[in-house]
């Protein structure tokens, strides 16, 4: 584990070394490819510049998040009680699958407006599946004979939700979650790229547009730190509610 | 008294109970004895309304009942504790279930941890402690059932043999001071004879009462006595039989 980590950070800086070097030996401009060392000094000084940008994109993450959640667990739980509606709903949440989220982008700016919101349905709509999908793996996973334990206990489903079926499914539940942080930068960005005024998407195509190269690495790299950071956080959180296992 | 009369189950082509009666006398011990998959584990399921029966009647105190969900608690190999919850939250749960957790609940769990032996692990999570003191965990749940009845499959098969010897005399606790009813499945015929009434044998699906054993010897016996052992050879012998006339 140790020595992995070691591993891949040496590797980073090798890479990072060589295009340092490859940089300066054959003085790329720097509207072609800036140096490491030019974005990692951009990213820091320009920090004024690229937080409230950070700002609005992690609002529209967070916000996402909430939504999708706000939908996927009331569905899981509503497939999970009537087989029904599982079987009403699945093949078109499968048909959802193949649709590339990415082509809805235009549409829901359109719809929705250059603001945040079109943003944050694009996030949610990204994380949707996978926690919705991976809670109701976790509440048909519960194991038979600790429903029968419960039906003699003469416990009814909301009880047993509430006591087993919720509690045996968070872990699937968080792992879903994991997947769907990290995806849902990618779908706030892209509907930053579509349409919008704020956010980093938008700082990373105006400097695209400006050849400012070296803030359009600033702003991944800013990026790349927040999607991190989020990913860090749901492990905590997992750590936190999860203590059994 | 616990009374089956002509209980019948079919699995398609497999008939599991054809005609099957049993009666256990309230605040008796009757432990059965078969092969395995001649339907034990299903005459439960089948009392315990967790399978529906075919036909047959089942009653309990001179009432017929359709099963013995409200009657009987249940115990079985795995201990089925919630790993999420303390020893004393998993004993309480029939509890939090039935009608909300009250003061005086909680001291019976309490005073029931300290007769099985589990008194300083209320707080602990099943994942930390002993198979065996998981299990006795369970049976403070199933104590907490607050249930006359305690049908017991296979409950101390999972455990190594000293726990489970150890365990022996909390099951007689249940007979002697709680005036549990109880019916148990085991493998182990000197378990059966250490501790039950009567011991019935059982035959090969369709399950068919072989023989019964009353036992009048006072307990805790022991297992070197001459008339035990003359018991468990004879029940051996039988097991013995049914399974090579399954072979046939
Ligand atoms: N739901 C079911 N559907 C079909 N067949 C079943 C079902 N449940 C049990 N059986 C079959 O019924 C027979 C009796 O099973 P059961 O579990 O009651 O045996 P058992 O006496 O408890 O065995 P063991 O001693 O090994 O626990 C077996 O042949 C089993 O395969
Ligand atoms: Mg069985």
């Amino acid at each position: 584990m140790m020595r992995s980590r070691w591993v891949s950070l040496a590797l980073i800086l090798v890479i990072l070394i060589v295009w340092e070097g490859y940089c300066r030996l054959f003085q790329v401009p720097d509207y072609i490819l800036p140096t490491p060392s030019a974005i990692l000094e951009i990213s820091v000084t320009r920090t004024s510049l690229l937080l409230p940008h950070a700002a609005v994109t992690a609002l529209e993450i967070l916000l996402g998040i909430l939504l999708s959640l706000m939908v996927s667990i009331p569905l899981a739980v509503m497939m999970f009680s009537h087989p029904s509606i599982e079987e009403a709903v699945s093949p078109f949440l499968v048909a959802s699958q193949s649709i590339p989220v990415f082509a809805l982008a235009p549409l829901l700016v359109i719809w929705l407006g250059y603001g945040i919101a079109s943003k944050v349905l694009m996030a949610a709509i990204i994380i949707f599946f996978p926690i919705t999908v991976s809670l109701l793996e976790g509440f048909k996973n519960c194991g038979s004979e600790y429903v029968v334990l419960f039906r003699l206990m003469g416990a009814g489903f909301w009880t047993r939700m509430r006591l087993l079926y919720w509690p045996w499914a968070l872990p699937y539940f968080f792992a879903g979650l994991k997947v769907g942080v990290t995806v849902a930068t990618i779908g706030a960005v892209i509907g930053e790229w579509v349409g919008s005024q704020q956010g980093l998407g938008y700082l990373m195509i105006q400097s695209n547009a400006r050849l400012r190269v070296d803030m359009v690495f600033a702003a991944i790299l800013w990026l790349s730190l927040m999607g991190l950071g989020m990913w860090k956080l749901v492990n905590v959180l997992e750590r936190r509610v999860i203590r059994w296992k | 008294m616990l009374a089956v009369a002509e209980l019948y189950k079919r699995f398609a082509a497999l008939e599991v109970l054809s005609g099957f009666s049993l009666t256990v006398p309230r605040n008796g011990f009757t432990a059965l004895v078969g092969p395995s998959g001649c339907g034990k584990s299903t005459f439960f399921d089948l009392l315990t309304g967790v399978v529906a029966k075919d036909r047959g009647q089942i009653s309990w105190l001179g009432e017929e009942v359709d099963h013995l969900c409200g009657v009987a608690s249940y115990m079985q190999q795995k201990d089925l504790l919630l790993p999420w919850l303390s020893l004393m939250d998993n004993a309480l749960l029939p509890v939090r279930v039935g009608k909300g957790v009250r003061k005086g609940e909680e001291e019976k769990a309490r005073a029931l941890f300290r007769r099985l032996g589990l008194e300083g692990f209320e707080g602990y999570i099943p994942g930390k402690v002993s198979g065996g003191m998981r299990q006795r965990c369970a049976l403070v749940r199933t104590l907490m059932f607050e249930r006359e009845l305690v049908l017991l499959d296979e409950p101390l098969s999972a455990l190594d043999a000293i726990t489970r010897r150890s365990l022996h005399s909390v099951l007689l606790l249940l007979q002697t001071e709680f005036k549990k009813t109880l019916l148990m499945i085991t493998h182990d015929v000197e378990e059966a004879l250490l501790l039950a009434d009567e011991v019935v044998v059982l035959s090969q699906a369709p399950m068919k009462i072989r023989e019964r054993f009353r036992l009048t010897s006072a307990k805790p016996r022991k297992i070197t006595d001459p008339e035990l052992m003359g018991m468990k050879e004879h029940i051996l012998e039988e097991l013995q039989e049914e399974l090579n006339h399954d072979a046939v």
